[in-house]
């Protein structure tokens, strides 16, 4: 992209413009810390570009909104902090239900509930998974990076169109009010996925094969859209059976398409003895650690970076847990995704946790502290 | 043979640095790496000066990043921002001892003063923050916030002052695209007064220290 002028953009801007660039065009949401800028943004540009904004009467309304708007052939978006996110829970479990795509940012703050708002935190990790009832798929981003957020943002959109699946952007506070130097290509410079616009003649709504594109309503198809259990034309059915193909089919859509959902990103020693894994703003201390530890002084250190948090990498992590002894595992809550580090690790390393909790970033020297340890 | 390694350079090339005031010594941490913290309470517009630095650095070809903490309120309470400049790229985003510490406000001072890197130079708005000030740090008073009012009327803009003071003694970026950014990130109709409360700032450094000013001294007009 050599035409491109780096400028200053906040991690909440680059969520925004991020969805802009992958068109999203619908936008519903109720202002909250630290998730602010970005309805800002989207108040100032959606307008502009033909689309809609609405600050609607609270989250639970944004959220139905969102969906309403998806089904009406627009790409939505919303975006919340903690407290938020907690409203959101019913309308995201419908969204996935009645396989409507759309994309929920969490700038996270520090909770439980009001807790700090200008802090930050990942405690909402599990939420992110679980939040919603019952035996959901959920695909999870977690960027660490103005940059990653851009990109990450573009690539939820697309994925949400493609899987007709609810992707929720996990952004951390510091992420979101964060200001760095960013290469924005220009619009319409970046891939957009879109599904064909031509329906196959024996299209169903619910189809078990496959993908199956989202039609629109207005369009001239009739369908049933619940959130019951229902057969391949929407309509509500208890059959065992269908039942159990329908979950079946939410969660085989996101196996079938591991490898376009799952983004990792490994740098340090070939075969380190330490393998940090990390995701979110903790990526940043992590990197520096590895700087030092690794680039500096040679110590067989690796950083694994989730981008991707659920469906959680567990080949990737285990792949690191073959090599390494320890898995050190940051995170700014007290001990989420490391249960789920151990279950992929499967015993074949020691997984340490490092936690903090304060409303303050985890230091690169609290890291290297650790890394003393088994290291020289 | 060793050669002792100096990284005295930076300081040396950058063009528009002003003359020294008199009598005036600084080491200032040199390195490629800055990390600027702005403190002081809400509603000073630390943040505002922070991004305005963070976007002339950005247009100066340098990596950076910028961090802020503030509480809920709109006005008043504690509030920090943090701008750090490298050529290589930045990993951890937030200034854990700052190199350049700016503190309008007497709490700001008394909580990071202690956090400055050593040698880091520290410049204090003397508005608010009363001296003696402590010997082992290099701390220089400017009455940044009293300037702001008596020469432009405004005191809204003491950090475009500061700003400016800050620049002046470290060179971070260029004046022009500091001036350029101001012009691009000040709220509309107020970027003349901005950019001359930025002029006021570079006239204080080029003035010298308050304590130095004496009774015949000039104040800068």
């Amino acid at each position: 992209m050599p035409d491109v002028k780096p400028v200053l953009m906040q991690g909440n801007e680059a969520c925004a413009e991020g969805a802009i660039t992958a068109g999203v065009r619908f936008y519903a949401g109720y202002p909250i810390t630290p998730s602010t800028e970005i309805a800002e943004y989207m108040a100032e540009k959606l307008p502009r570009l033909g689309g809609v904004f609405i600050q609607m009467e609270d989250e639970i309304a944004s959220m139905a909104a969102v969906i309403g708007a998806s089904i009406g052939g627009k790409r939505a978006l919303t975006a919340t902090s903690g407290p938020g996110f907690s409203l959101k829970q019913e309308n995201l479990g419908y969204a996935i239900m009645a396989e409507i795509p759309c994309v929920v940012v969490n700038v996270q703050r520090m909770g439980p509930s009001t807790g700090v708002p200008t802090a930050p935190s990942q405690g909402d990790v599990m939420q992110a998974r679980w939040g919603t009832h019952g035996d959901h798929p959920i695909i999870v981003f977690s960027p660490a990076s103005v940059y990653e957020t851009f990109y990450l943002t573009i690539a939820a959109v697309n994925l949400s169109q493609k899987l007709r699946q609810p992707v929720v952007l996990l952004l951390d506070e510091v992420v979101g009010h964060m200001r760095e130097k960013v290469l924005i290509p220009e619009m319409g410079k970046l891939m957009v996925e879109k599904i064909s616009d031509q329906v196959p003649p024996d299209w169903k709504p619910y189809d078990d094969k496959g993908l199956t594109p989202l039609v629109p309503f207005g369009s001239g198809h009739f369908y049933h859209v619940t959130g019951l259990y229902h057969d391949e034309f929407g309509f509500p059915t208890g059959e065992p059976a269908v039942v159990s193909r329908v979950l079946d089919r939410l969660h085989n859509k996101l196996e079938q398409y591991r490898h376009e959902i799952t983004f990792t990103n490994y740098i340090g020693h070939k075969e380190p003895r330490v393998g940090i894994v990390t995701y979110g703003c903790t990526v940043r201390s992590a990197r520096a650690a590895v700087k030092k530890a690794y680039w500096q002084n040679r110590w067989p250190v690796g950083l694994l970076s989730l981008q991707t948090i659920w469906p959680f990498p567990d080949k990737e992590v285990e792949a690191l847990a073959r090599q390494a002894d320890i898995i050190l595992v940051p995170e700014m809550n007290r001990g989420q995704l490391v249960g789920e580090v151990e279950r992929s690790v499967r015993g074949q390393a020691e997984v340490v946790p490092l936690n903090r909790y304060d409303g303050e970033m985890i230091t690169p020297d609290q890291i290297m502290e650790q890394l003393r340890r088994w290291l020289p | 043979m060793q050669y002792p390694v100096k990284l005295a350079v930076a300081v040396t090339l950058c063009p528009e640095r002003p003359k020294m005031a008199v009598g005036e010594k600084r080491e200032i941490l040199l390195g490629s790496r800055q990390e600027v913290l702005l403190t002081g309470s809400g509603g000073q517009g630390l943040i505002l000066a922070a991004i305005i630095l963070a976007e002339a650095a950005v247009n100066d070809n340098k990596n950076v990043v910028q961090t802020q903490s503030y509480g809920p309120e709109a006005r008043g309470g504690a509030s920090m921002a943090g701008v750090i400049i490298d050529v290589d790229t930045i990993e951890y985003p937030k200034v854990a001892s700052p190199t350049v510490l700016l503190c309008m406000s007497d709490a700001a001072f008394r909580k990071y003063l202690p956090r400055v890197a050593p040698g880091g130079l520290v410049i204090v708005d003397s508005t608010f923050v009363h001296g003696p000030y402590p010997k082992d740090f290099n701390i220089y008073a400017y009455p940044i916030t009293r300037m702001a009012r008596e020469k432009l009327g405004r005191e809204v803009v003491a950090n475009m002052v500061a700003l400016a003071l800050i620049n002046a003694a470290c060179c971070l970026v260029s004046r022009d695209i500091l001036k350029e950014s101001i012009l691009q990130r000040s709220p509309r109709g107020s970027g003349e007064i901005n950019l001359q409360a930025f002029e006021l700032g570079y006239r204080l450094y080029e003035q010298g220290l308050e304590s130095d000013w004496g009774l015949s001294a000039q104040i800068p007009q």
